[in-house]
């Protein structure tokens, strides 16, 4: 599995393209980091990678998962999994339902998903919070059912968005190692988009800079 | 991949365009066509302006065209100032959902309602004058015009009293998109007292937020017919009561100046929106001149909203005694100058359903579940699919969407009716709920789609990036995130329902009889225990409906802290 | 002659069977079929008597009465009317109509009517349809069996005895009166049948010449019947409720403020209805009715079908149902509805006469006696050119 970016530009209507054109290659398992100065279109980026670009804007190059373009998929089809700066949970569902959300249809059985659930909870460190209202959790247990939720799904993929800038010091690398640790652990590539330079140093892959066009 | 986003959306724009825009335009065109004297059905056939010719000689219609502007202007007037003086004084107070609940009871209650009771209330012989008869010596009520006086006056204050919360309202909601406190922080530290901060910098930022809804507001005002009938002036009434007069004339050539007239109310609010247009580029140059000249101080810091408040709040005492006395006359038997309360009291009049009460009250809510139901799916879909297309919001359709708001009703509904007359499909309960559904979906649409567009659309992208695809995330995600504000959306479309009464009489044929057009036509009756009855009925029902959309939620995201409604602080 | 009456005879007893065969096909056509009774919807107690009639024609007849309950009786003709532009000749949402004087004349001028069917209904027999009977002439306007009689109206006020003790005994006495007491009466407003029948009572006495008034109405008998009209009404407004600037909409409004103690005198075209009215705890008790001496304007209330009615038969069911004897013995009960019969009693039986002497009383129901002679209605053009001109006259 790798996510292979080639010559891809975006650019609203008939604006200047957001950023000059990127390459980028990541092996699976590896943490590939993508900085550059705010506003350059790093959020936009991922939006196009995972299928979300808004109507108007235009893309050049490609993306490809496995050597496969997945530019012609809908989001829901792409298997490209994604992590936000605020984890993102759904608030009107519980904790383990989050979970459940996420986690994979090819699991079967009211009692397999349900124990499939309560292993991601265990493996994260949050045993028994499966009926917890997201709301009441901490941020590093949000980040962390953020982040348990994308792998359920068994992405080929994953995307993050700033995932650690929101964290206190201490949380922050432990949370880094946490995700990485998973990332590699799955061997999948992974994309961060990030402000902090010590992500990029930790994850300790493929490094790209967004520039102005 | 958005094909099918841009199909769902070109249908919805069709039904809308289909259902809604074309029978308006086809009713104005209708009456249009018979103001300039062609219909056929009573043998005019020659085109020419004798129908206006013959409105000119309607007695009394010079007098009932300046009561109209009067009316309309005065009181859509009155209450932006009372409603922006509130704003100044208790915005924080008001933030939130502690405003909506506050103001939700005086929105529920349909226009109709509040008129019979204030008219009691305000009455000679009503509730006010008993109070005040030991102390001024009245052994008689006074013989004063306090309903339905010349001027119009009572008739302004009955839209003052359901028009203030509505555009205090408005003005909350846009508050929270132009949170006002840093802007306060910034004046306040330059110097400029609180109202000096909201007159200068605030309003100005929500004064595009609210324009529309305050022409919906303006437009109404001018063309009611319920409330003026009830509580404006009868010799000559407003414009709008004076068409309806014409429109139902046994001379059926009558028909001719009454469409005439249909085109002149139709000119008059035409006009009143120029002239708010006018208004406001005039202020807007003024209004630099003065603000450039940086006085600090003024009339607004104080003086000005804290008279806006006593207003208010007398209005919304006025609009509370209202319903109150309603009730209290659907309980009694004998109430006889000058007691304060019923000599007697009897459940006769609730004990009767037959009488009329119980038809009308199952035709009323199947009306309003049919209605709210058809608009909120329309305003789902409509939605849902500028969504799926990943379409920034059609401007142009969603300012059509107010047209029904905007062309007042007498002009285009005897039009349309003939219409429908036309096509067989006139005096059912199906022609009604369409017809409701045309001011029924503007509010739903309305009220949804800000709290739809402005929903954190990271968790459509989450759910599509765990593999759900368009349905899913529709179904599991968006319906029930948005609980809240959907059936806030359908809390007010039931009240708009409850409310219609033009619409139900026209397209229903007189059939389908609802709490409201029962509590109209009563209102012109003997026996005020029966209406009050039928009024107290009619301004529970939606009330009711808040009370569901302010529990239903509450209770299903009992345990999910960012779904409840902020906390009062 | 004797050959003329064996003839007549013949076909008389020859038609008996026919109309007999006739009305049963109209009550095997009526069953099942709902009537959408257009009726004015002011009045609790004549919707609560039309729900009843419902449900006896539905128990008798298998025939649903849904009424369609009007604030004014032109809604409904300007709903034919609209039916008849669209060409909806069938069908129709209307089937009956409670009718009246200008309505009436207004439908039938346009031919929106159906009929003539009175006499094809069995109960008509119990009916003086002589040509001067009230019953044949609505406003001058002959009936020709256009429209069915169902309730009798007759012009009478209403006063409050406790704050009245001596009513005005004819309608010039309104104006001493009420120069002693202003701003304590008024009229309905003669947009509204019931103001223009006060204006109507007034012409009547105070025209030079009444007999023009059974005339249709031209620009120059208008000018002299209605000029001391106008000099006496100038005389009573500035002493009118709220200065004759503002009118009651109707005379149940009007009711409203006699019973708040705003007005002291109320008028109805029910003699009935203030004893009614005092039953349902609609009016002081002490209230009574009166009628100026020379007596006052009276008519007959009728039902007629339109011409593009959905349910005739059933219409037809109803119109008769309304001319039983019964029905109009229970329509004069007080505690019913309290209207007079517009049954001939000479033509009645023992029973059904019976029925009626039997019908409780009130102190304030007066008796047919007390009501004085019935003055006819003037020709409906009249009242037209009437309250057209009170308009122009009164309506700044």
């Amino acid at each position: 599995m790798t996510l292979e970016i080639d010559n891809l530009t975006l650019r609203f209507r008939d604006r200047p393209a957001l950023f000059a054109p990127l390459t980028l290659r990541i092996a699976p398992g590896e943490v590939g980091t993508v900085m550059g100065p705010s506003g350059v279109g790093k959020s936009t980026l991922l939006d196009a990678i995972a299928g979300h670009l808004a109507h108007g804007f235009t893309l050049t190059g490609d993306v490809r998962l496995n050597g496969q373009s997945v530019l012609r998929l809908p989001p829901e089809r792409r298997r490209i999994g994604l992590v936000f700066q605020d984890a993102v949970l759904f608030p009107h569902l519980s904790v383990g339902d989050n979970l459940a959300f996420g986690l994979t249809p090819d699991i079967r059985g009211r009692a397999a998903r349900a124990n499939a659930v309560e292993q991601a909870l265990i493996r994260a460190g949050l045993a028994g919070l499966a009926p917890r209202d997201p709301a009441t959790l901490s941020g590093g247990q949000r980040a962390r059912v953020a982040l348990m939720r994308a792998l359920l799904a068994e992405p080929m993929a994953l995307l993050m968005d700033e995932p650690f800038s929101k964290l206190d010091a201490n949380l922050r690398s432990e949370m880094r190692s946490f995700a990485f640790a998973h990332i590699r652990e799955r061997d999948i590539p992974a994309l961060v988009v990030t402000h902090d330079p010590a992500d990029a140093e930790v994850a300790n892959g493929p490094k790209f800079l967004l520039s102005v066009a | 991949m958005t094909t099918e986003g841009r199909l769902l959306r070109g249908m919805v724009l069709l039904v809308v365009g289909i259902g809604f825009l074309a029978p308006i335009a086809a009713g104005v065109w209708q009456t249009a066509r018979a103001a300039l004297g062609v219909l056929p059905a009573i043998g005019a056939t020659e085109p020419g302006l004798q129908a206006f010719a013959l409105l000119a000689e309607v007695p009394g219609i010079g007098r009932a065209i300046w009561l109209s502007v009067v009316t309309g202007l005065g009181s859509t007037l009155m209450s932006l100032l009372i409603a922006g003086g509130v704003v100044i004084l208790a915005s924080d107070r008001l933030a939130g959902r502690r405003g909506a609940r506050l103001l939700a009871p005086f929105l529920a209650a349909p226009h109709a309602a509040m008129a019979i009771g204030l008219a009691f209330l305000l009455a000679p012989s009503g509730w006010i004058a008993r109070g005040l008869a030991p102390v001024m010596g009245w052994d008689r009520p006074p013989d004063l015009a306090t309903v339905n006086d010349p001027l119009g006056l009572a008739l302004m204050l009955g839209l003052m009293v359901k028009e203030v919360p509505f555009l205090l309202l408005v003005m909350l909601s846009a508050l929270t998109q132009v949170p006002p406190r840093r802007d306060l922080a910034i004046g306040r530290s330059l110097g400029y007292g609180r109202g000096m901060v909201w007159v200068k910098v605030i309003l100005p930022q929500i004064w595009p937020l609210i324009r529309l809804p305050l022409m919906v507001v303006l437009a109404y005002a001018l063309s009611v017919v319920d409330m003026a009938l009830i509580l404006g002036p009868s010799n000559p009434p407003t414009l709008a009561v004076l068409l309806v007069r014409l429109f139902s004339d046994p001379d059926l050539a009558r028909l001719l100046p009454a469409s005439a007239g249909a085109m002149l109310q139709l000119g008059l609010v035409v006009a009143s929106f120029a002239a708010l247009w006018g208004g406001e580029h005039l202020l807007r140059g003024l209004g630099l001149i003065w603000l450039r000249r940086g006085r600090r101080q003024g009339v607004a810091d104080l003086l000005a909203p804290r008279a806006a408040g006593l207003v208010a709040l007398l209005l919304m005492g006025l609009g509370a005694g209202a319903m109150l006395s309603l009730l209290v006359w659907s309980m009694a038997w004998r109430w006889p100058w000058p007691e304060i309360w019923p000599e007697s009291g009897s459940l006769q009049a609730w004990a009767r359903p037959g009488s009329g009460w119980g038809r009308a009250l199952w035709n009323t809510a199947l009306l309003a579940f049919a209605t709210t139901g058809l608009s909120l799916m329309l305003a789902i879909a409509w939605l849902e699919a500028e969504d799926r297309a990943r379409m920034a919001r059609a401007r142009w359709a969603e300012a059509l969407i107010y047209l029904p708001l905007l062309v007042p009703q007498v002009s285009f509904l005897f039009g349309m009716n003939v219409l429908l007359l036309r096509l067989g499909l006139s005096g059912g309960m199906a022609a009604v709920i369409w017809g409701q559904c045309l001011f029924v979906f503007p509010y739903v649409m309305i009220a949804l789609s800000d709290p739809w567009r402005a929903r954190d659309r990271r968790l459509d992208r989450a759910a599509a990036a765990l593999g759900a695809g368009p349905w899913r995330r529709m179904v599991a995600v968006k319906l029930p995130v948005l609980l809240a504000p959907i059936c806030t959306a359908a809390a007010i479309g039931m009240a708009v329902s409850v409310a219609q009464y033009l619409p139900t009489l026209f397209l229903g044929a007189g059939r389908i009889a609802t709490l409201t057009t029962e509590a109209v036509t009563l209102s012109s009756s003997s026996d005020r225990r029966v209406v009050g009855v039928l009024a107290s009925l009619q301004a529970v029902l939606p009330w009711l409906a808040y009370l569901a959309a302010f529990l239903l939620p509450a209770l299903l995201h009992r345990n999910r802290r960012d779904l409840r409604p902020a906390h009062d602080a | 002659m004797k050959k003329l009456t064996s003839a007549t005879l013949m076909a008389l007893t020859l038609a008996t069977p026919t109309l007999a065969d006739d009305w049963q096909a109209t009550l095997d056509a009526a069953k099942g079929q709902t009537v959408y009774w257009n009726a004015w919807g002011g009045d609790d107690r004549t919707n609560a008597f039309i729900a009843w009639a419902g449900q006896e024609t539905e128990r008798l007849y298998g025939v649903k009465i849904e009424q369609v309950k009007l604030s004014d009786t032109a809604e409904a003709v300007t709903r034919v009317l609209s039916e008849k532009a669209a060409g909806q000749d069938a069908g129709g949402a209307v089937d009956l109509i409670w009718i009246n004087g200008p309505n009436f004349l207004a439908m039938k001028e346009q031919g929106l009517l159906h009929g003539p069917f009175v006499a094809g209904l069995p109960n008509a027999r119990y009916l003086d349809l002589s040509p001067a009977s009230p019953n044949s002439v609505d406003f001058t306007v002959p009936v020709e069996g256009m429209e069915s009689p169902w309730r009798l109206a007759k012009f009478v006020f209403t006063h409050d005895t406790a704050r009245v003790a001596n009513p005005p005994a004819d309608m010039a006495g309104f104006v001493a009166w009420a120069s002693e007491n202003p701003g304590r009466f008024t009229h309905p407003d003669p947009s509204n049948f019931m103001g223009a029948t006060f204006l109507k009572q007034a012409l009547i006495e105070l025209a030079p010449d009444p007999a023009a008034l059974q005339q249709p109405v031209t620009d120059e008998s208008f000018a002299a019947t209605a000029a001391p009209l106008w000099a006496w009404y100038d005389a009573l407004r500035p002493h009118l409720w709220r200065k004759g600037e503002a009118f009651p909409e109707n005379e149940s409004v009007q009711q409203q403020l006699l019973n708040d103690g705003e007005i002291d005198m109320a008028m109805s075209f029910d003699p009935a209805s203030a004893a009614a009215a005092i039953a349902q705890g609609l009016l002081p008790e002490t209230v009574r009715v009166f009628v100026p001496k020379g007596g006052s304007i009276g008519n007959v209330s009728f039902v007629a079908i339109p011409y593009n009615a959905a349910h005739k038969e059933g219409a037809m069911v109803v119109a008769n149902f309304l001319l039983d004897p019964a029905t109009q013995a229970h329509m004069q009960n007080i505690d019913v509805l309290g209207s007079f019969s517009v049954l001939n009693p000479a033509r009645l039986d023992e029973g059904a006469k019976a029925s009626f002497a039997a019908l409780p009383t009130a102190p304030a129901l007066p008796a047919l006696a007390d009501l004085g002679p019935t003055l006819l209605e003037p020709h409906a053009s009249w009242m037209t050119r009437l309250t057209e001109e009170w308009a122009k006259r009164y309506t700044k």
